[in-house]
């Protein structure tokens, strides 16, 4: 892998270009491969989703687009959601509504610089590791408000609104959660925090610190049971309610691609990522990967909803204590360890 | 030019921009959110200059929780988005001496040039020895900001719920 890269380098220094050219067109190439993965990923997601919500509630799902099971149903959605006709609403406030989906799919797409999906295959493993996803993450929060304010619509700016509040609440006991991991590590890079469950997964010395980072990465992916914002019962469908086509199409991807990353950081956190016996370390993190994910449609198919006030007790008077206490525990532990 | 200074100039024309948006844009939440732009702007200056977990905390703590914060307060304040803004009163006059006296303050003060005032920390435990220098050296100034920071809070909650009380 190294080996190539050097090759790559010295094809482009012995023409004489400077090496700012070959790293721009290596950029460009992982650029484009993780958005590859991500479509992917996401097409496929939203079918097991049809398809664990089918089965659950004792149907079929999409049967029929390409022949077995439906499997090309996402295919034939994705193509319809491309070539509609890209509707602005006269009141809307025409360059924010422009620019929601972007910030909103760019701070998706930027979390996947730090998700190791094996020993060498990362796009940077950054010394901020997880703190980078935590402060990029919040970012999607700012493009939903800009989605909601900008369409003029009293039911999107409502969802933008409980979608701000129940991600500020919810930041905190998640970021307090993985506190415990990195402390027994002593490191934020993603690479080293894998290494060290060499011998023991995280999530069994970390077991609470796991649930609470479970709960509170259902509720910053506005999923059922924290699905709040976009309660179509009540508020039609949160902050997107007025944006069609392409740009509703941008909206989804960067929710399933969310959903993903987080799946990737609870693995990588508390799974002990990409280990595993007799199959490769890609597809055990796959495997970690996409198990979480289906926990999390599972959840979304078996529970109800909760109401506002109920959320933010969760968020504030249960979550954050725990969070804090395991966080506690684990130094206490830590030191008396030495 | 290295390529190092062409980032850093486009990166401080965007911040620059976005900061003269924040001040310019007839509606607020427009403000608002160029003020996001420019937080952003800043980070990628600490990222430039290797202080990777400053520019993460940046961006933590001013896009994720402050700019939210203030887009809350607009939007929870009747009608203020709709209608626009003034962006001068009768201080320009003021308020334009005092800022090009600043300017030319930092102006003389970054041509002479800045003495260090430590040793800078080794760039790949930049992370850990700021922890460290936050419970060791700096401590006493830490629990003083925590502190003024709780009196903060407390004293906003206190000031919020005697405006219910009013009503």
């Amino acid at each position: 892998m190294e080996k190539s890269m050097e090759r790559f380098y010295a094809a482009f220094a012995a023409l004489g270009v400077p090496s700012i050219v070959p790293q721009l067109i290596l950029m460009l190439v992982v650029a484009s491969l993780v958005i590859l993965f991500i479509s992917v990923s996401v097409m496929f997601m939203i079918w097991w989703e049809r398809k664990i919500s089918a089965h659950i509630q004792v149907r079929y799902g999409p049967m029929r687009v390409g022949g077995w099971h439906g499997w090309a149903q996402s295919i034939a959605d994705g193509i319809k959601l491309l070539i509609k006709e890209d509707v602005i609403p006269a009141g809307a406030d025409k360059l924010v509504f422009a620019l929601a989906p972007m910030v909103v799919f760019a701070a998706a797409l930027a979390a996947y610089v730090i998700i190791p999906f094996g020993p060498n295959l990362i796009v940077r493993d950054l010394n901020i590791g997880v703190l980078f996803y935590i402060s990029i993450s919040s970012l999607t929060v700012v493009g939903i408000i800009m989605a909601g304010w900008s369409s003029n619509n009293k039911y999107s700016v409502l969802g933008a609104l409980r979608s701000a509040a129940q991600a500020v609440s919810y930041e905190v006991p998640l970021v307090v959660s993985i506190l415990g991991v990195i402390m027994t590590v002593g490191s934020l890079s993603m690479i080293q925090i894998v290494e060290a469950q060499q011998r023991i997964w995280f999530v069994i010395p970390q077991f609470v610190g796991f649930l609470i980072y479970l709960t509170a990465a259902l509720a910053e992916c506005n999923r059922l049971p924290f699905d709040i914002p976009e309660a179509e019962s009540e508020l039609v469908a949160g902050f997107h309610v007025e944006y069609s086509g392409m740009r509703f199409a941008i909206f989804f991807l960067a929710e399933y691609a969310n959903m993903f990353t987080v799946a990737a950081i609870a693995t990588t956190l508390f799974l002990g990522g990409w280990h595993g016996p007799l199959l490769p370390p890609w597809l055990w993190f796959l495997i970690k990967t996409y198990f979480i994910i289906f926990v999390m449609m599972w959840l979304r198919w078996t529970l109800a909803r909760l109401r506002v006030d109920q959320l933010m007790n969760l968020g504030w008077k249960v979550l954050l204590p725990l969070a804090f206490l395991n966080m506690g525990i684990t130094g206490l532990v830590l030191v008396l360890l030495g | 030019m290295t390529v190092i200074q062409v980032v850093f100039f486009l990166v401080a024309a965007f911040t620059t921009a976005a900061a003269f948006l924040v001040v310019l844009a007839k509606n607020i939440v427009h403000c608002a959110i160029a003020l996001v732009f420019t937080f952003f702007g800043v980070a990628a200056l600490y990222v430039l200059l290797d202080a990777e977990f400053l520019a993460a905390v940046q961006v933590l703590l001013y896009v994720g929780g402050i700019t939210i914060l203030l887009l809350f307060a607009i939007m929870l304040t009747s009608r203020i988005s709709a209608r626009g803004v003034k962006i001068m009163n009768e201080q320009v006059g003021v308020s334009a001496v005092v800022v090009f006296a600043i300017f030319a303050l930092m102006a003389i003060a970054s041509l002479k040039g800045f003495a260090l005032v430590g040793s800078p920390p080794p760039a790949s435990y930049a992370t850990a020895s700021l922890g460290r220098l936050l419970l060791t050296t700096y401590v006493l100034p830490f629990e003083a900001v925590s502190i003024l920071l709780l009196a903060a809070m407390v004293g906003a909650i206190i000031l919020a719920r005697r405006e219910r009380e009013k009503d």
